[in-house]
């Protein structure tokens, strides 16, 4: 039977409808893939070789642009918090200063932006070519579940390397003020890192490293949805990628939001 | 034998198939033909158990897969063999590895029979000495070769074959052929080929099935499909053009 043309009227509700219908359906099967991927990762057989090689794919391959960032992010603070500091009579407080704010805050949110950028949309794009190729779907009629292969391995090996990569860019970050407070400014070396040990203490370490966990499930969880839920052809993988990146950009920001205020 | 009844599918308001009855006898080669963007993709991919029919039913040995989910359809996949069109080929992964793959992953045979296997599998399909290609690094002939060989080397009992030789030169599209027929043969799988090389086909085809909008119109051995007086049968057969199209 045709459907009946609706009136004028009603057309915005009608709207409005279906928008909610496809936002909570895109919801559902957002969270649906996340189970079925935990599904994958808390029964056997665990895929080792698939997960070594994500490692190397999401951490070791990201690895230059996290040194990089890392350090000219450190560089810049050192700069920047000097100079503040300095009208204060306070730039003693230089370590801490950049410390903390590596540590609790720039150095889990840059470096999850920075692996996302360059491992993450990767990730997309090799999932989404696999599937626009059926090569998940040869997985799938070969009796092999593609959550066990693709992505379980890519979630487990975000737990590992963001806190990793996290990690790195907080002590190249610190190493960063050094160089210019230090070295370049002329604060004396002791200073910078005894008032660091006193100011620094472990529930900052753990806030930056949950903060960095929860970054890693985030990205690869969306990165890899986006990838298996792929449109038609090159196009549907390049708009793939771009809201990839984009919304773990934006969960990224808004989820650290959210656990800076639980873990003050 | 492979029974498909009331087959009925539909994607938004385009229907794609339509109430799609066919028989597939054990050990035969029933060939699926048809025009470009009429289903026959999506009907294999219904006998596979990739798509969920909106009515009917797929029986495969009077097993019900259309229902079928988690392990009691993999239980059913793991007796099917899939050449898929494009070869679907892993791409991070050498020819060997590719066909390697089913064996270790799908049916954990050990490493040194792997090596055998693989290598008798792709001396079959004519690529000794390929195995350390990656597939990027190999024609497209070869791709479906090799794909052949990955589908063909668990001896599957059904293998189906989406378009093997679409994009091939007229050599490689009978060598294609000929190397189906000559495994086929060899290994008396039950096969469903959707192709769209005709007269090649009659050659290999035990049954030819003609699919033309949503519904099988015309079953029967090639000789019979040849001489069919059915108009849509003979237009496709013949290549003659469609003068209702563009109007």
């Amino acid at each position: 039977m045709p459907d009946r043309p609706l009136s004028p009227a009603l057309r915005p509700f009608d709207a409005v409808g279906g928008w909610t219908i496809a936002l909570v359906d895109s919801l559902g099967r957002f969270g649906t893939f996340f189970a079925e991927a935990l599904g994958a990762i808390a029964t056997p057989p665990f895929k080792a070789r698939a997960f070594v090689d994500r490692v190397n794919y999401i951490g070791y391959r990201s690895l230059l642009i996290i040194l990089l960032t890392g350090a000219f992010t450190g560089m810049v603070l050192g700069l920047q918090i000097y100079l503040t500091l300095v009208r204060f009579g306070s730039e003693a407080f230089l370590g801490p200063a950049v410390a903390l704010s590596i540590i609790r805050e720039l150095g889990p949110v840059l470096a999850a932006l920075m692996v996302t950028g360059r491992a993450g949309s990767a990730l997309t794009a090799e999932i989404g070519i696999m599937r626009i190729t059926e090569q998940i779907d040869a997985l799938t009629v070969m009796a092999l579940n593609p959550m066990r292969y693709l992505v379980a391995p890519s979630i487990l090996a975000g737990l590992v390397t963001f806190p990793l990569m996290t990690a790195i860019f907080d002590v190249v970050g610190i190493f960063g003020g050094y160089l210019v407070g230090v070295k370049l400014l002329g604060l004396s070396p002791g200073t910078y890192f005894g008032e660091m040990q006193t100011f620094v203490d472990l529930n900052d370490i753990m806030t930056g490293f949950w903060k960095s966990l929860s970054f890693g499930v985030i990205v690869t969880w969306v990165c890899t949805y986006k990838g298996f839920n792929v449109g038609h052809g090159a196009e549907g993988v390049a708009r793939a990628t771009t809201q990839a990146v984009v919304l773990s950009s934006v969960l990224i920001l808004v989820w650290d939001y959210f656990m800076g205020s639980i873990l003050q | 034998m492979i029974k498909v009844e009331g087959l009925t599918k539909s994607f938004g308001r385009q229907t794609v198939l339509r109430e799609l009855s066919l028989e597939v006898p054990t050990g035969s080669i029933t060939v699926i033909i048809g025009r470009s963007g009429g289903g026959k993709s999506v009907f294999l991919k219904h006998l596979i158990g990739l798509l969920r029919p909106d009515a009917g039913r797929v029986l495969v040995d009077g097993v019900e897969i259309t229902g079928l989910r988690g392990r009691a359809l993999d239980d059913i996949r793991r007796r099917y063999g899939v050449v898929f069109q494009g070869g679907a080929l892993f791409d991070s992964l050498s020819c060997h590895e590719n066909v390697a793959f089913p064996l270790r992953e799908k049916l954990r045979v050990p490493a040194d029979e792997i090596v055998k296997r693989v290598a008798s599998a792709l001396a079959q399909v004519g690529l000794e000495g390929m195995g350390a290609k990656l597939p990027g690094e190999i024609s497209g002939g070869m791709r479906k070769r090799v794909a052949i060989a990955r589908a063909l080397v668990t001896e599957p009992e059904i293998v189906f074959f989406d378009e093997p030789t679409t994009g091939l030169d007229p050599v490689l599209v009978n060598t294609i052929h000929h190397l189906i027929l000559d495994l086929h043969r060899r290994f008396r799988f039950t096969a469903v080929m959707v192709s769209h090389e005709i007269p090649e086909i009659f050659e290999i085809a035990d049954r030819v099935a003609m699919l033309y909008e949503g519904r099988i119109v015309e079953v029967g051995p090639p000789a019979a499909i040849q001489a069919s007086t059915n108009r849509v049968v003979r237009q496709f057969i013949r290549g003659e053009p469609d003068n209702s199209e563009g109007r």
